[in-house]
């Protein structure tokens, strides 16, 4: 039964950490914090958990493939990454829940499954947290140490976890472009019967609008300065669904993706005129619509975060963080959730991590913990030990099977240490402070296409990077990869 | 409207060099959030001997070339300078590092999307020329 507003957990205090949000990524910090006995808060400003789930996407279908049947067994954990929606977990069941919601109609989820599947997962882990207590101001104490004010009061604590989302609503700067509904507040398809919609932006949302309204709109028109990146999302999620308002485009088919930087939109009555250059094209453009979509993306609400040091990329909607997703080295501001894309990592031949979807920051919530209970609270874990005999085909298999490398690419990455103690790290960390001897392994993906292995030996604290070659099927294991894997270290 | 980082970033390619004979919508079309990189001051921005990289241009801050060779005597980056182009250009692994000495501003166009940008903007692919030619000529003299 859940707690009464009288019973609520984690009252105003001084906590060794705070972890706000109870999103994906705010469930995620909490149970890998819990793991390894991290006492903590939660606090969320929201009733229920699930965060974004609960509202997005306005469509109601996600983007994200959780194959019910798949090459690995569910629930274990090669599972994983045919399953890129549950959050993760070391018990049997907690793991793969979000797949047991879903009705086997696509290999997506749709919103409802989702958050059914999240839900489940706060309350059998369980992952304790106090709703409806809102975060609001954020100042450091004499010793240092970071003060939360909230709506319930303040808390204290040596490292908080902001899991924030990246959910609130954000416009480009265009001249009229106030007026303009956002993605948010998009309309149900019927409203659209008949109009002739301008949708602001080519990427996921607005090919999610676009997807949704050709049922019933007159015609869809799609407007940013870039072309659509018609390579990058051969090979993202959001391929799985919205390509069809491209394909009607390319076709000449009544949809138009038009590479356009808009300079002015304006209210005329009861349409709409929305004037600029196109890029691709040069040469002015104004057109008169029924409707305009702001389908411009979203920013992380930092609130104050910006005045304790907190810097921003991507237009100053994303933290600026470090490898392990902290503001600065030793701030004890954390991030969990879609903001650990923050940190970049290599983004060896220009492809990013997947930390902005579930799959990919639930991993970096697991390392993160363990950082910062190791960096601001003094704690030490073991770490497994891997025989120096059993290391070549340890690191293959890691290679060929683990969800943390497949997920995210050239990101994170197996260690393992001259004595032997394995580890998931952030490459980008590991590469420039590799220590005196270790050797990593990752998946990596390059420009055509290819999935291939690759291996860093650090020697006196110098890299060597060796690629493996491809495999049809992804089977890094064998003599082959073994007698090439043997001869890089 | 209130001045964004957006219109931060396209005002500050307009004033480089590299980008001068361009149009207000093709710096619009360049000032992606995704191509957009931050680093702090001893940060590694370009990695000897790690393959994957691309071009990077100093919209603001400090950057230096340090070579294993030559130590002692790094060549100072600063805005307008570009980097990464040998081995973007070549698809080999740089020879040095590039590392933050400042907080450090980046564009980055990606190694695999770097072909198609020259080809797209041929102005900015003339001053590239010019820069990488004077290079050349340093050295030779």
């Amino acid at each position: 039964m859940p707690p009464t507003r009288n019973e609520r957990p984690f009252p105003p205090a001084d906590y060794p950490v705070v972890v706000v949000g109870s999103g994906p990524g705010g469930l995620q910090a909490s149970y890998c914090l819990s793991r390894l006995g991290v006492e903590h808060a939660v606090v969320s400003q929201d009733e229920t958990p699930g965060g974004m789930f609960c509202r997005y996407p306005i469509f109601q279908r996600l983007l994200s493939w959780s194959k019910p049947d798949a090459p690995a067994e569910r629930g274990t954990r090669e599972y994983e990454w045919f399953d890129h929606n549950s959050l993760v977990a070391d018990e049997p069941e907690l793991q793969a829940l979000v797949p047991t919601f879903m009705d086997r109609a696509f290999m997506v989820p749709s919103r409802p499954e989702m958050e059914r599947g999240l839900a489940a997962f706060a309350e059998r882990a369980p992952v304790v947290v106090r709703y409806g207590c809102e975060w609001q101001a954020t100042r450091r104490d004499e010793d240092g140490r970071l003060v939360l004010t909230t709506s319930d009061g303040e808390y204290r604590c040596r490292a908080a976890v902001f899991a924030l989302g990246v959910t609130t609503p954000w416009r480009s700067p265009i001249p009229g472009i106030e007026e303009v509904p956002h993605y948010v507040d998009c309309r149900q398809p019927p409203d659209y019967r008949g109009r002739r919609v301008f949708v602001v932006g080519k990427r996921n949302s607005a090919f999610e609008i676009a997807d949704g309204l050709l049922p019933w709109a007159k015609q869809v028109i799609l407007g940013s300065p870039r072309p659509v990146q018609t390579a990058v999302i051969a090979q993202a999620s959001v391929r799985v669904r919205y390509l069809q308002p491209y394909e009607d485009s390319t076709l000449g088919g009544g949809t138009c993706a038009i590479d356009l930087a808009v300079e002015q939109i304006e209210r005329r009555g009861d349409r709409w005129r929305v004037s600029g250059h196109g890029t691709t094209r040069p040469g002015p453009i104004d057109l008169e619509v029924d409707d305009v979509i702001a389908a411009t993306g979203f920013t992380t609400p930092l609130l104050d975060l910006p005045e304790l040091g907190v810097r921003t990329v991507s237009q100053g909607r994303i933290p600026a963080l470090t490898p392990f997703w902290e503001s600065e080295p030793g701030s004890g501001i954390y991030f969990a959730g879609n903001a650990t894309q923050g940190a970049p990592g290599l983004r060896k031949h220009g492809v990013g991590a997947s930390s902005p979807a579930v799959h990919g920051f639930r991993y970096n919530a697991r390392v993160m913990a363990r950082h910062l209970a190791e960096t601001h609270l003094d704690a030490t874990f073991p770490r497994p030990r891997i025989d120096p005999g059993g290391l070549v085909p340890y690191l293959l298999q890691e290679a060929t099977t683990a969800p943390e490398l497949w997920t995210q690419k050239s990101y994170l990455a197996r260690m393992v240490s001259e004595g032997g103690e394995a580890d998931i790290v952030p490459l980008s960390d590991w590469v420039d402070n590799p220590g005196a001897r270790s050797v990593c392994i990752a998946v990596e993906a390059d420009a055509a296409g290819a999935i291939y292995p690759a291996v860093y030996v650090a020697k006196d604290g110098d890299v060597r990077e060796r690629l493996l070659e491809p495999h049809q099927l992804h089977d890094f294991r064998g003599p082959p990869y073994e007698r090439e894997l043997s001869a890089a270290l | 409207m209130a001045m964004t980082d957006r219109d931060e970033l396209v005002r500050s390619l307009a004033g480089l060099a590299l980008f001068a004979d361009l149009r207000d919508p093709d710096l619009e079309a360049i000032a992606d959030p995704e191509w957009e990189r931050r680093f702090s001051a001893g940060e590694r921005v370009l990695r000897r001997g790690l393959s994957g990289g691309g071009l990077f241009v100093i919209l603001d801050g400090e950057a230096a070339v340090e070579l294993p060779t030559d130590a002692d005597n790094p060549r100072r980056l600063r805005r307008g300078d570009f980097f990464g182009e040998v081995s973007t250009l070549l698809d080999c692994k740089p020879t040095a590092d590039v590392v933050a000495r400042s907080a450090l501003h980046c564009l980055e166009v990606p190694g695999p999307e770097l072909e198609a940008f020259l080809l797209h903007y041929p102005q900015v692919t003339y001053r590239m020329l010019q820069t990488v030619t004077r290079r050349l000529r340093d050295l030779l003299q």
